[in-house]
């Protein structure tokens, strides 16, 4: 059934890594954020009068993760259009690949990437952010598999409306970056009226946000049963939408 | 064979075309296909049997409905309606099968652009279970060996165009599906291209191609069918097409000798144009006819050519407009 997919998943990565920007926008922008963050945010924390500096410090993990986890998907999204616009899915199909082990293989492209990114950017961050003790690397780091795999599955949505390969990182950041904008990430969702947080229930980012900062900061997994089931909610919806409406030329 | 001896290759020509050029076995069968998208109606009711070791030919102008038909064939689309077989198999409901055994190469398909010849041909091997063809050799064949460093993105147009054979036939198919592969290449490259499908088919290998080229539906396939708004308007042997639609033959020549025109008058019907005779006749042994006045009256010429109809005038004739329309 998944003949073919570890071949062609390490294909891709050895692929994506020879475009020109590709290494640098997904590992080495990242990474040198994360530590830039962290410089200003450590600078804060010495100055006993600036109190907010905690909030940083756990906000920050999580607004870097969503950022890669969202510019995978951009990623995903127009690798698809290229792909599709340019026949090669078509190609590949008219292989004994069996149709899911082509997009698993670019999920997994994408989650493979984003692993790395994380663990680089948490050695690179060791000085600023006090990984150890007080942090569960493991529960972090499976909130954010799970938070990529969810958005991935929106992102399959969104590649399979967008009409061609040039439209689908604008299609992509139009429909990702104001769902971003109101998840929470940048500011607490309390201090919006009333109407925008019923709105942003519907948010999945959201979600992702609260599970991301809470496992963080060491809430229990008990304490965010409601954002998992809504992510899997999420992966389940448009996954099924997907199987639908995805269009292979 | 021997036994029939001379007898046979001049009954040749006589035999009733269908009954000659039938396929013995059929390796595909496909009958009444219909395929629509929307409201445009693709293919109406495409029937034909592609035989064991044929070159079979899908010729028609571009949006005929040429690729759609051995789209369906390969699999990678359903069709509405009709049945269709390939080596014993249902293309829909055993795609995987199918695909184990077939070869294909789609009409302007792409790779990743970063993606290395060598690459593409390994993980092309590696995702069929049986046998295969040795990729490396396969490169040589098609003079791609120095290439397999090479990204896909820097290759020329023959180069992918040889590329995509190679990956076609990586898993030693039993059918090869070769889509308008020699559209934008030059005269050179076309025939070297032209010299690996009869090379496929000398290894055994049944052939499906599409062309609106005549003249490589004429140089390559032993049948051919002519599509034209999604129906196949004929088929059989190119030769067959040509003597069954256009059994007129010209003879060109240039004479001073004024009593040319009614020596050759008697012959068939002449049309002059100064010191140039045209005579139009019919069947094949006009040219013999014709040189035979000539030597009889004994008629100097300077020029002499014979104009035989082609599979471009048989379309012409069926359709009553160019192919290039």
């Amino acid at each position: 059934m998944l003949r073919g997919l570890w071949n062609l998943t390490w294909l891709e990565i050895k692929i994506f890594l020879r475009e020109p920007l590709g290494a640098i926008g997904t590992i080495v922008v990242p990474v040198l954020l994360f530590v830039l963050l962290g410089r200003v945010a450590a600078a804060r924390d010495a100055a006993p009068e600036l109190a907010a500096g905690g909030v940083i410090r756990a906000g920050v993990p999580a607004l870097v993760s969503m950022l890669i986890a969202v510019s995978a998907v951009l990623s995903l999204v127009t690798v698809i259009s290229i792909y599709r616009e340019g026949g090669i899915l078509k190609r590949l199909r008219a292989t004994p690949l069996r149709p899911a082990t082509i997009l698993i293989a670019h999920v997994l492209v994408k989650l493979l990437l984003t692993a790395a990114t994380m663990a680089i950017m948490m050695a690179a961050g060791k000085r600023y952010y006090a990984v150890g003790a007080d942090v569960p690397v493991f529960g972090f780091s499976l909130a954010l598999l799970l938070t990529t795999w969810s958005i991935l599955s929106i992102g399959f949505v969104i590649a399979s409306v967008v009409p061609t390969a040039r439209f689908a990182q604008p299609v992509g950041a139009i429909i990702l970056y104001p769902m971003l904008a109101v998840s929470g990430l940048f500011f607490p969702l309390r201090i919006l009226p009333d109407w925008m947080q019923a709105a942003a229930r519907f948010n999945p980012l959201a979600y992702s946000v609260s599970l991301l900062q809470g496992t963080w900061q060491g809430d229990a997994w008990s304490a965010h049963l409601g954002d998992v089931a809504a992510l899997v909610l999420v992966f389940a919806a448009c996954t099924a939408v997907s199987a639908r409406v995805f269009r292979w030329e | 064979m021997t036994t029939l001896g001379t007898g046979s290759r001049a009954l040749r020509g006589y035999l009733p075309p269908v009954a000659a050029s039938r396929p013995v076995q059929p390796v595909i069968r496909v009958a009444g296909v219909r395929k629509a998208y929307g409201k445009l109606v693709a293919v109406e009711d495409v029937s034909f049997d592609v035989g064991d070791g044929e070159i079979f030919g899908l010729i028609g102008p571009n949006g005929a409905g040429k690729t759609t038909t051995m789209e369906c064939v390969e699999g990678i689309r359903r069709p509405d309606r009709g049945t269709i077989a390939v080596l014993g198999l249902d293309p829909v409901r055993d795609v995987y099968a199918l695909q184990e055994r077939i070869g294909v190469q789609l009409q302007q398909a792409q790779l990743q652009k970063r993606i290395t010849v060598g690459e593409a041909v390994s993980l092309w091997s590696r995702l069929y279970r049986r046998p295969q063809a040795d990729g490396q050799r396969l490169l040589e064949q098609l003079g791609l060996a120095e290439k397999r460093g090479a990204w896909f993105m820097t290759l020329s147009g023959g180069q992918k165009q040889r590329l995509f054979i190679a990956l076609a036939l990586i898993n030693d198919p039993d059918v090869v599906f070769l889509d308008e592969l020699t559209t934008g290449l030059d005269p050179q490259a076309r025939r070297a291209i032209w010299e690996l499908v009869r090379g496929i088919r000398s290894r055994g290998k049944t052939v499906v191609l599409t062309t609106h080229l005549m003249e490589e539906a004429e140089k390559l396939c032993d049948r051919v069918a002519i599509i034209e708004h999604g129906r196949i308007i004929d088929l059989g042997s190119p030769a067959d097409l040509v003597r069954r639609h256009c059994p007129e033959r010209s003879v060109v020549l240039s004479t001073a000798d004024p009593a040319a025109g009614e020596a050759l008058a008697r012959v068939a019907r002449v049309e002059r144009d100064g010191a140039r005779y045209t005579i139009h006749g019919t069947g094949d042994d006009l040219v013999t006819e014709v040189i035979h006045c000539l030597s009889e009256h004994g008629i100097r010429v300077t020029d002499f050519r014979t104009v035989l109809p082609g599979l471009e005038d048989v379309f012409l004739r069926l359709t009553g407009h160019s192919i290039r329309d």
